[in-house]
């Protein structure tokens, strides 16, 4: 089962450098709705026993709110606000995936240097957990577009969903809560949406949200 | 049990209020369910204050101190709302819900007893003030809105990263996966160490980006500029003293872990940087509500400096958060009047409030007066104790820059308020249609009168109840 789980932790880790090497807004969606599905498949590994209706209903949930819900707001958000690319991010492709390699290198050292219970140490979660973290805010910050920032965030919160699978068989409740992080994603996209329909600005630039300041 | 009507009461109102077909009607349920809100909580403190230890929601001592006052100052702003909304008669359905929403997620999140609870009515509460932010459809509400989903957001998902952590400290300790708050506490020092200190950082980081420490503040002025003052002021009073007893949870089991040098460090670091940065802005800034936000700042810095003070200054801080939650009441509300009297809330069109509109100018004045920490009022009694708090700890250093940025934050924000108060209003403020009435006045002066009241003389039942609060914060039944 380790190998397995650890091969899908990896090739979620994988995803985070296309995403972050990226500057089309489709791959972009892509890459995390499909980081999403693999994400959301893992309760379903970490079962020793019967099958526990708490972990189908995550799994499900996960999987169609990552993988298809929120994709699919994504697409429709990007169609209204007629963008494609990411033009001038804040900071640049082969420098965010070079942060992106450090940030994985660190969360391996980071997770070496964490009390872990045996059965956790020899696994990718907590590491690929930090790593997923770490990305997530290079994206948030590094990206300019709001459709960007929002994949960020959800690099982010699937970052904090593995770490969340530490518990999973203590407090499920916590990686349930988790979902509800979703939601907040969905109204960030309803938002951007919303406001194409009432062109209040232009290109989804955030760099032009700038009547606030000193 | 019967506390979970805190809870529900308001949850009913928002349902009502949704399915209310009149608009015009629809806005008087916020007074009517803030009233009975209000009646129950204090109906609860008359009863005797056992609560049961493993329940996830419970009317604890914490919840005895704060929440009341947080329920008085959301009876202000619904009796104020009713007559706001007159002069505002676009759809208000969602708003009218969504202020009761957050009025019960409120409720749930000052008595979770249990963490992912008490997670789960932040994020709620974060999402509830969505469509109160950006009530008022503008460009800038928009952009304001976007940015404290944004910030907010994050912050949110660090706070249950630390949870998570928190989570796995206690099983890495050989606890059962219960995370409520008193089976943590017992817990405490069998806790994995170096999963608290982490824990600690994020739920830091995660509910100081709700309550608005700096670094994690920049929402916070857009927020409360943009927002109406309604929601300004139950952010600034309400939201961020949930969030503030959110670390203050947290805090009291990083204390039971054995953590305190470390976690009060960290809150001193934390409390001294907001009040500095706050006191930066607030010299010259020109915009009234943007000045209420750095205000804002600088409170939850003094609170957090106040807990990082440790026992000697617990009581004053506690104190401190039922005094700014009412006197940031005062400030927002009258600062609403002016605004509408005047248009604008740029010092460069507003002055001459007292004459053009004597009411709220005067409480806008005394409510400045207030929140600077003059006596009087309630603010100086609890600055003062935490004041007094460094000293006796022998923590001069932080004193005398608690008292600099005092200093500061005084003169900046007393620059700005004369600005407003005095002088000769306008041609143009002169005819606009706003003046001062009963219903969006009496609300503000019984705010006042009730922060004039804690600072003359302190009532024994609300002593009593911060007592009894620091008490079950020190360990002892």
């Amino acid at each position: 089962m380790n190998e397995i789980l650890n091969l899908l932790t990896g090739l979620a880790v994988g995803l985070n450098l296309l995403a972050l090497g990226t500057s089309r807004l489709r791959l972009l969606i892509r890459a995390v709705a499909a980081q999403g599905v693999l994400l959301g498949l893992l309760p379903l590994l970490l079962e020793h026993g019967a099958m526990d209706w708490q972990l189908v209903f995550i799994t499900i949930a996960t999987v169609a709110g990552k993988g298809f819900i929120i994709p699919t707001l994504l697409h429709r958000a990007m169609r209204t606000a007629n963008i494609a690319r990411e033009l001038e991010p804040f900071i640049g492709y082969i420098s965010s995936l070079l942060l992106g390699a450090a940030a994985t290198i660190a969360a391996v050292v980071i997770a070496q240097h964490l009390p872990l219970f045996p059965e956790h140490v020899g696994s990718l979660l907590v590491p690929g957990a930090i790593a997923l973290i770490l990305t997530g805010f290079i994206l948030l910050i590094g990206r300019t577009k709001a459709i960007s920032q929002v994949c960020g965030y959800l690099i982010l919160e699937n970052g904090i969903y593995l770490f969340g699978l530490l518990l999973i068989h203590a407090t499920p409740m916590l990686v349930e809560f988790g979902i509800l992080l979703d939601v907040t994603v969905g109204i960030f996209i309803i938002g951007i949406i919303v406001d194409r329909i009432q062109r209040a600005f232009d290109s989804l630039d955030t760099r032009k949200l700038t009547a606030l300041h000193e | 049990m019967k506390s979970l009507l805190l809870i529900l009461i308001p949850f009913l109102g928002a349902i009502l209020s949704a399915l209310w077909p009149s608009n015009r009607t629809r806005p008087l349920f916020l007074p009517v369910f803030a009233l009975a809100h209000t009646l129950l909580a204090f109906w609860f403190l008359t009863r005797p204050p056992g609560f049961d230890p493993a329940a996830w929601l419970a009317f604890d001592p914490l919840a005895r101190a704060i929440l009341p006052g947080v329920s008085l100052l959301f009876l202000a702003c619904a009796v104020y709302a009713v007559s706001y909304l007159r002069l505002h008669p676009q759809d208000n359905r969602v708003f009218v819900a969504a202020l009761l929403l957050v009025l019960g997620l409120l409720s749930a999140g000052h008595q979770a007893r249990h963490l992912g609870i008490l997670w789960i009515a932040t994020e709620a509460v974060t999402l509830a003030a969505v469509p109160l932010i950006h009530f008022l459809g503008t460009p800038r509400a928009f952009e304001a809105t976007w940015k404290y989903l944004l910030v907010g957001g994050t912050g949110i998902a660090l706070s249950l990263l630390g949870s998570i952590c928190l989570g796995y400290a206690s099983l890495h300790g050989g606890g059962s996966g219960d995370i409520t708050f008193t089976a943590l506490l017992e817990h405490g020092p069998l806790l994995s160490k170096v999963w608290v200190l982490a824990a600690w950082v994020l739920l830091l980081v995660g509910y100081g980006t709700k309550m608005g420490l700096a670094p994690m503040h920049t929402w916070k002025p857009d927020a409360y500029g943009e927002a109406p003052c309604v929601v300004g002021a139950l952010l600034s009073g309400g939201v961020t003293s949930c969030a503030f007893l959110a670390l203050l949870r947290a805090y009291h089991i990083s204390v039971a872990a054995g953590e305190a040098a470390y976690v009060c460090r960290l809150l001193l670091f934390m409390g001294l940087l907001s009040m500095a940065t706050a006191s930066l802005f607030m010299v010259g800034q020109r915009d009234m509500k943007r000045m209420l936000a750095y205000s804002s700042v600088e409170h939850m810095g003094i609170l957090v400096l106040g807990l990082g003070l440790g026992s000697s200054a617990l009581f004053g801080t506690l104190l401190h958060v039922v005094n700014n939650g009412l006197t940031k009441g005062v400030l927002f509300l009258s600062a609403g009047n002016i605004h509408r009297a005047y248009h604008s809330k740029s010092t460069e069109q507003v002055s001459g409030a007292m004459q053009r509109v004597p009411l709220s100018g005067t409480l806008f004045f005394l409510g400045f007066l207030a929140i600077t920490g003059s006596p009087p009022f309630g603010p100086f009694i609890s600055e003062f104790l935490i004041l007094n708090g460094a000293f006796r700890s022998g923590r001069m250093v932080v004193g005398a820059l608690f008292l600099i940025l005092l200093l500061i934050v005084f003169i900046g924000m007393g620059a700005t308020v004369l600005k407003i108060v005095q002088g000769r209003p306008s041609i143009a403020a002169r005819k606009t249609s706003y003046r001062d009435t009963v219903l969006s006045g009496a609300p503000i002066l019984a705010l006042l009168v009730l922060v004039l009241l804690i600072g003359v003389i302190l009532p024994a039942p609300l002593a009593a109840l911060i007592n009894d609060a620091v008490r079950y914060l020190e360990g002892q039944p």
